[in-house]
């Protein structure tokens, strides 16, 4: 239901920089309130336009340089990666598109996740990449989820997770559907360890994503203007047959309903997650 | 009863019938061997038709409008029923009836999405599509299962999770997550059975079951064939394809091994005889409810977990 929205989207480009037709991708016109800008600003600014605060969509190689310490970043299960195991055809083979989308990103999936430190806090951590097929999930994004929380439930070390997903992976069928109960699960166990899960729901976040492990997290953090969803605007349009309210299912209203602990600004979010990480853990034996 | 667009050869069959009999009343003439003629070749038609079902035409039958619900079917399996109402939260959601019953010398917790059977009980039901607070009462239940040690039987035959504003304002995301988390954790056994329509994250919200069993003509996907055809296909006319490309039917999602197994309806549709789909449901809870009272209560938790921890198809090739 919820990747309805990035196929809406995906014609108008939203979130994405819009680039001006000039060698070199020097200029940059912020999609939100178009001002013309100098991308090596707005890569300085981690990617937050400097006029207007709105937050581009990052790669997980950003996100990690944004938020981790220089270096600590180690990936893990590298080689894990999807198959078409239904020989799923729509308009083109699933097969074809994984190729496409590993060739356009030299990625096998639509997650990263490894180890890594925040302000020298060992944290597991996974970051979707929305690039990725609409960071949408399938067995393997569900399976490296899974993993890290699993890692975290045996070494106990908080985990922080980055969404950026258009829902569940159509070209999986029902095993897509069951990623959604497969890394909830694991996160009972988490639960159990009494070990911190911070979730950090980026532009967008919805579908199958945010109705599992994206909303679950002890505590909630959403970057500002990210749309965060079940049902997708456009399904519930069609739905009720009428407009929708302005700033409708945006971090914003999301954290007026209580379903996120706080809206935060990249450029502070390292600070807030250490701060959050110190705080929440209970203070045990390294192993 | 209704009779589905592929039906269309028995329809004409049964016209037949229909004049017959009308005749042989009027004209008074005995026409009952060309009747049963007639009827035994519609037996016949039905069987080549039920035999061949493509995938969209099972959608069409476990959408059938008079395919046996959750409630009647409780009715129907169980020997008492008493139902219980609200989230203790926001309010009651008629698209999810659940209660405590009891079938022989066990007790249990039964809920279920409830569709309706014509368009005044469907409004009623939201069309079996719940909102947060319908999976919030499922879960208020579930935690009581848990606690008094009853097993959790649950009916799946949702469209899907209601689509709409208010659902989305109470959370319906937080809603399904937080019972898919949930139902890892309990100690009781939980089988789930698909009766109709297995729709999404709707139908998984009350399904993270130790067992799954699907009603033959039962479907279960993560987006609608609808759905998927508008999105993928950009034609939601093509739904066809994409009820197939997706692997919905039972033989399918027990192929994949999500289902551990499919309980097969009357000739024609489980909407010909209700008595027998609840019984045949019936006698499978009862044998797996003795298989689990074997089972401690972290032994139940761990197979659970463990049928979910290996779903997934992918590679991993060593580095």
């Amino acid at each position: 239901m919820s990747i309805i929205d990035w196929f809406a989207k995906k014609e108008k480009s939203t979130g994405s920089s819009e680039r001006l037709n000039i060698p070199g991708d020097v200029w940059v016109k912020c999609t939100s309130c178009s001002e013309i800008l100098f991308q090596k600003d707005l890569e300085s600014n981690q990617k937050v336009c400097p006029k207007c605060g709105f937050h581009f969509r990052i790669s997980p190689e950003e996100r990690i340089r944004y938020t981790f310490d220089t270096n600590t970043f180690i990936e893990k299960d590298t080689t894990l990666g999807p198959t078409d195991f239904l020989r799923f055809f729509d308009t083109e083979s699933y097969a074809d598109r994984i190729r496409k989308a590993q060739s356009k990103s030299g990625k096998n999936d639509a997650v990263v996740s490894g180890t890594a430190s925040i302000n020298g806090l060992p944290v597991n951590t996974a970051i979707m990449n929305f690039a990725f097929m609409g960071g949408s999930m399938g067995s393997v994004v569900g399976e490296k989820i899974t993993r890290i929380i699993e890692r975290s439930v045996e070494d106990f070390k908080p985990v922080v997770v980055f969404t950026s997903s258009g829902g569940a992976r159509m070209q999986e069928g029902i095993m897509s559907l069951m990623q959604m109960a497969k890394t909830s699960a694991a996160l009972e166990r988490l639960t159990e360890q009494r070990v911190p899960y911070i979730s950090v729901l980026c532009d967008p976040t919805t579908g199958g994503t945010s109705a599992s492990f994206a909303i679950l997290g002890d505590i909630n953090i959403a970057e500002p203007g990210a749309l965060i969803s079940f049902a997708g605007p456009r399904v519930i349009e069609q739905t009720i047959r009428q407009k929708l309210p302005k700033g409708f299912q945006r971090s914003e209203f999301l954290l007026a309903h209580g379903m996120v602990d706080m809206v935060t600004d990249r450029r502070e979010l390292k600070t807030t997650l250490s701060t959050i990480l110190t705080t929440l853990s209970i203070p045990r034996e390294p192993i | 009863m209704k009779l589905l667009p592929f039906e269309k050869p028995l329809a004409e069959l049964y016209d037949k019938i229909a004049q017959l009999r009308k005749l042989s009343i009027e004209g008074n003439i005995d026409l009952s061997s060309e009747i049963e003629k007639i009827e035994s070749r519609a037996e016949q038609v039905r069987k080549e038709i039920y035999t061949n079902l493509t995938p969209n035409q099972i959608v069409q039958v476990a959408r059938h409008p008079h395919r046996p619900d959750t409630a009647s079917l409780i009715r129907l399996i169980f020997d008492t029923f008493v139902e219980l109402h609200g989230d203790r939260l926001f309010g009651d959601d008629p698209a999810i009836v659940g209660g405590i019953a009891t079938l022989g010398k066990f007790r249990v917790v039964v809920m279920g999405h409830q569709k309706g059977h014509d368009t005044k009980e469907n409004i009623h039901r939201n069309f079996g599509m719940p909102n947060p607070e319908g999976y919030r009462k499922a879960l208020r239940l579930m935690e009581m299962a848990d606690r008094f040690r009853m097993p959790i039987i649950t009916f799946i035959d949702t469209p899907g999770a209601y689509p709409g504003i208010e659902a989305e304002e109470r959370g319906q995301a937080e809603a399904i997550a937080r019972n898919l988390r949930e139902m890892a954790g309990f100690t009781v056994p939980i089988i789930s059975f698909v009766i109709g329509e297995g729709g999404s994250g709707g139908a998984l919200g009350i399904g993270v079951a130790n067992r799954l069993y699907m009603l033959q003509n039962a479907v279960y996907s993560v987006i609608s064939p609808e759905g998927c055809a508008s999105i993928l296909f950009r034609d939601s006319k093509k739904s066809d394809i994409a009820a197939d490309a997706m692997k919905i039917t039972a033989t399918e999602i027990m192929k994949l091994g999500i289902a551990d197994g499919i309980i097969q309806e009357p000739l024609g549709g489980g909407h010909h005889d209700w008595k027998m789909v609840a019984q045949r449901i019936q006698e499978t809870v009862q044998a797996e409810l003795l298989n689990f009272k074997s089972l401690s209560g972290n032994e139940i938790k761990a197979q659970r977990y463990a049928k979910f921890r290996a779903m997934g198809r992918f590679l991993e090739p060593l580095e």
